[in-house]
């Protein structure tokens, strides 16, 4: 790096962007890089409320999730997943090339960051559209209009009471206890008349296409929702956080001995990265 | 020799150095500033005004309950409503707009810095865009009060935010930038205390108000986030109805009290943790003894805010949780009384032997000493499976958070602004009144909140707008003494404001406080310190002196072979 620093002006740039309560721009950048990493946390936090919703209702209600998650496209999402893998590589491309100096190619690689960005939400957007003429929405306004995902009436048998606490394990323990335990008092739609079909896990193939539409499966959707949504947000703001990146880069505002705006915009878009490679499974993947 | 004789000379010669009340004073440059100091102050003066709003409608409430039935709100339904929005206004100012930010933002923001020997926080501009989001918090707050006052609780719990009539939702997107505020200022405080400290000033070098700062920042980034998305789920639930927390649509409003609480309960250690950071430098500039047990001290800051997390649950000891839970939630809950233990020992074992001087903020450190103790053995007995379940919800609750949130947190906030007084405006206050408005406060408040206890253990439940006759004598002490604390919070509103602008001027150290702020001049110039400070032990009392011909402490002269080294 300190060849790097002794190129003409590049002092003068660093001595520019130094703030005056900083003594160098070493520590500057060491503390804009924690504030980053900190900022980044919060952000795993917010998400984590939504990840934790999603543990509790799918350990309380299995069925709706094996159930709904058979309407997602998994090739949608695996296609998504590729591309913001390679954004994730040009974010990098661009970092590297921040610190070295090479202006083009920074150009090129956040536009192509950029491209990976919107690309990700029309595919989402697609997807939203179809879950959308599907009627397969959140609460109130779920209504299905496949012809199959319409339960058969026919195979659906009475729920026993093992079926029933099949689900939720600590409700049997509290039984066990001699509790008296009512499954409304926890949760009380997630026993509709259709019940739980499956409490001897078959293959998960055939079970898929036999199994009738349990209660609530807008929970599902609800939270597909709430948690692609939020995450596409992010990736918005990712994509208007690098026009930012562009402007300022075309202004010459990036060099070896000050690049730390892209640096962190990377950081932050490996987040992006790295929340979606968590939803993808849970969502679209297992069964 | 030369060289010594001129640099005074020199420093004459130049414009001698404003201090940071005086060197801008156009409103522009106090609503755009950058300087840690003036958003402290900033953040004071209005977390101060939410502090007066929240008071008056305390006091609204124990006037509605001088009689059974009622003196204000009385003949039930819009009544009783009324009654409702008034609990819930009072106790989301108090917490989101006072506790949240009062101590931390405000007087963290002036002193965080200047105790640490920096020029400013990490991120100046954060700071300041913290301040206005925690602005713009309050003024969405407003505005639903306006619309239609949120009658929910503070709590906000589901299923009844989902259907309340008011505006939750206003409410909430107010609560949540306030939460994204707190954020952002725990963010900057961490990055602060890791990142710019000055040569000397090591880790078990920072003064104990740093660690528990610090201790309050990681809550703040660790635990805030979660509020925020439970907020956000509240939000969408009562806009697209999205059924995560509403029966009806398979969710489960049970969730909803372990999302709030999460945050909520390790949130009442943001409040408590930099308090007790506060009572901890009181305790030793007053005593004029080197602080007991520095380490278990910082230590015991980090305990309380990591065990803090752990412990949310002791909030749903009756509202459908596991017998094994309960159990672990107690029992965690017991634990977090050891550390808190740590610190009273502590300052006790800080006074014995050391030469007290009663002043103001020592009189409210003692305070704190005292009126915290009853709200930690309170709680203690809360946390406890088999009287929780009978005391739940009843005015025993109310009393014990109002001991350890007004006796505690309140109490030493006010310890430091006494403490700090001197400092931020470069003026001193009257002792004798200030003397009496602390004694008064101590009185009052015991018998507000004293005769609570006693009918919450005797089963009057909280939150009603009637109660049963037989609660009424106690009913009317805590009135009475809820209307002397405002005399009293008045008698100090006034010589507060009259020291202002009639004060004696403040020496750079009146009490004899050895941390580094009080190497610099009172009120400290923008950049906090002229040249770099010396970072010395903190707490060592044998290296300042009183001298009583200009009316502070000064440094001892240190050994010229000392001083040559620097």
């Amino acid at each position: 790096m300190s060849e790097a620093v002794s190129v003409f002006g590049q002092e003068e740039i660093a001595r520019k962007h130094l703030a005056h309560h900083f003594d160098t721009p070493q520590q500057q950048f060491d503390s804009g890089k924690l504030g980053m990493w900190l900022f980044l946390a919060t952000e795993f936090l917010l998400f984590s409320g939504l990840f934790c919703a999603y543990a509790v209702y799918r350990a309380i209600n299995p069925q709706i999730f094996r159930y709904a998650s058979q309407y997602l496209d998994a090739q949608s999402g695996l296609i998504n997943t590729l591309v913001l893998l390679t954004s994730g590589f040009t974010m990098a491309l661009a970092v590297r090339s921040a610190q070295t100096g090479r202006k083009a190619v920074l150009i090129v690689s956040l536009l192509l960051t950029m491209a990976g960005g919107f690309t990700f939400l029309a595919i989402h957007a697609y997807e939203y559209t179809e879950k959308y003429r599907d009627g397969l929405l959140w609460g109130t306004l779920y209504n299905p209009k496949l012809q199959d995902a319409k339960p058969d009436q026919a195979a659906i048998a009475k729920p026993t009471t093992a079926d029933l606490n099949a689900g939720w394990q600590p409700l049997n323990l509290m039984a066990k206890r001699g509790y008296a335990v009512s499954h409304s008092d926890i949760a009380p739609a997630a026993i509709g008349p259709a019940g739980v079909a499956v409490a001897h896990k078959p293959q998960v193939g055939a079970m898929v296409a036999a199994m009738p539409q349990p209660a609530n499966v807008q929970l599902f959707f609800g939270i597909y929702f709430l948690m692609t949504g939020l995450h596409s947000i992010h990736v918005l703001v990712g994509i208007i956080l690098m026009t930012w990146l562009l402007i300022r880069t075309i202004k010459n505002d990036f060099g070896p001995a000050y690049y730390a705006p892209v640096d962190f915009v990377g950081l932050y878009w490996g987040v992006v990265d790295m929340v979606w490679m968590f939803l993808f499974p849970l969502l679209y993947l297992i069964r | 020799m030369s060289t010594t004789t001129a640099t005074p000379e020199m420093a004459q010669a130049v414009a001698p150095v404003k201090n940071y009340l005086k060197q801008t004073t156009t409103i522009r440059s106090w609503i755009f500033t950058l300087d840690h100091k003036r958003i402290g102050v900033m953040y004071l003066i209005v977390s101060l005004l939410a502090f007066f709003v929240g008071g008056m409608l305390a006091e609204v409430i124990r006037t509605q309950l001088l009689t059974p039935s009622g003196l204000i709100f009385h003949g039930g339904g819009a009544a009783y409503r009324q009654y409702n929005q008034v609990f819930t206004l009072h106790g989301i100012i108090m917490v989101f707009m006072v506790l949240v930010p009062m101590t931390p933002a405000a007087l963290g923001n002036f002193m965080l810095p200047l105790l640490l020997g920096a020029k400013d926080v990490a991120f100046p501009r954060l700071n300041l865009f913290s301040f206005y989001l925690y602005v713009a918090g309050a003024v969405l707050a407003i505005l639903s009060t306006v619309l239609g006052a949120v009658d929910t609780g503070w709590t906000f719990y589901a299923p009844y935010s989902i259907d309340s009539g008011s505006y939750v939702v206003l409410m909430v997107a107010g609560i949540f930038l306030l939460g994204f505020s707190s954020i952002f200022t725990g963010l900057n405080f961490i990055v602060t205390i890791h990142k710019l400290r000055p040569r000397g000033m090591t880790w078990f070098r920072m003064p104990l108000f740093l660690w528990a700062t610090y201790a309050t920042a990681i809550i703040q980034v660790a635990a805030t986030p979660v509020v925020g998305v439970t907020l956000l789920l509240l939000i969408v639930e009562r806009v697209m109805g999205i059924g995560i927390f509403n029966s009806a649509l398979g969710g489960d409003p049970v969730l909803f009290q372990h999302f709030f609480w999460f945050y909520s309960h390790p949130a009442v250690y943001i409040m408590i943790l930099p308090a007790m950071g506060i009572v901890t430098e009181i305790i030793t500039t007053f005593s004029h003894k080197t602080i007991f047990g520095y380490k278990f001290i910082a230590m015991s800051s980090l305990a309380i805010a990591l065990i803090g997390f752990l412990v949310w649950g002791h909030h749903l000891f009756v509202n459908g949780q596991s017998a094994e839970l309960d159990a672990i939630f107690s029992f965690l809950t017991f634990l977090v009384a050891v550390p808190s233990a740590v610190k009273v020992f502590n300052w006790l074992a800080t006074m014995y032997k050391g030469a007290i001087d009663l002043k103001t903020p020592m009189l409210y450190a003692l305070s704190f000493i005292v009126l915290f103790t009853i709200g930690g053995f309170t709680g203690v007995v809360l946390g406890a499976l088999s009287t929780d379940v009978v005391l739940h919800d009843t005015y025993f609750v109310v009393a014990h958070f109002h001991y350890v949130m007004f006796g505690g947190a309140i109490i030493a906030f006010l310890g430091g602004l006494h403490y700090w007084w001197p400092k931020m405006t470069g003026r001193m206050y009257s002792e004798p009144w200030a003397k009496f408005v602390c004694a008064l406060l101590f009185v009052a408040f015991n018998l507000t909140f004293f005769p609570q206890l006693v009918v919450g253990a005797h089963g009057m439940p909280r939150r009603y707008a009637t109660y049963l006759p037989e609660y009424q004598p106690y009913m009317v002490a805590s009135t009475i003494g809820a209307y002397l604390q405002m005399i009293a919070f008045l008698t100090m509103a006034g010589y507060l404001l009259h020291s202002l602008f009639r004060g004696a001027k403040a020496p750079e150290n009146p009490w004899g406080g050895t941390t580094l702020e009080w190497t610099t001049s009172s009120p400290p110039p923008t950049e906090n310190f002229i040249g770099a400070p010396e970072v010395d032990v903190p707490y060592d009392y044998s290296l300042v002196e009183y001298d009583a011909a200009i009316g502070s402490y000064i440094r001892k002269e240190p050994m010229p072979a000392v001083e040559q080294t620097h």
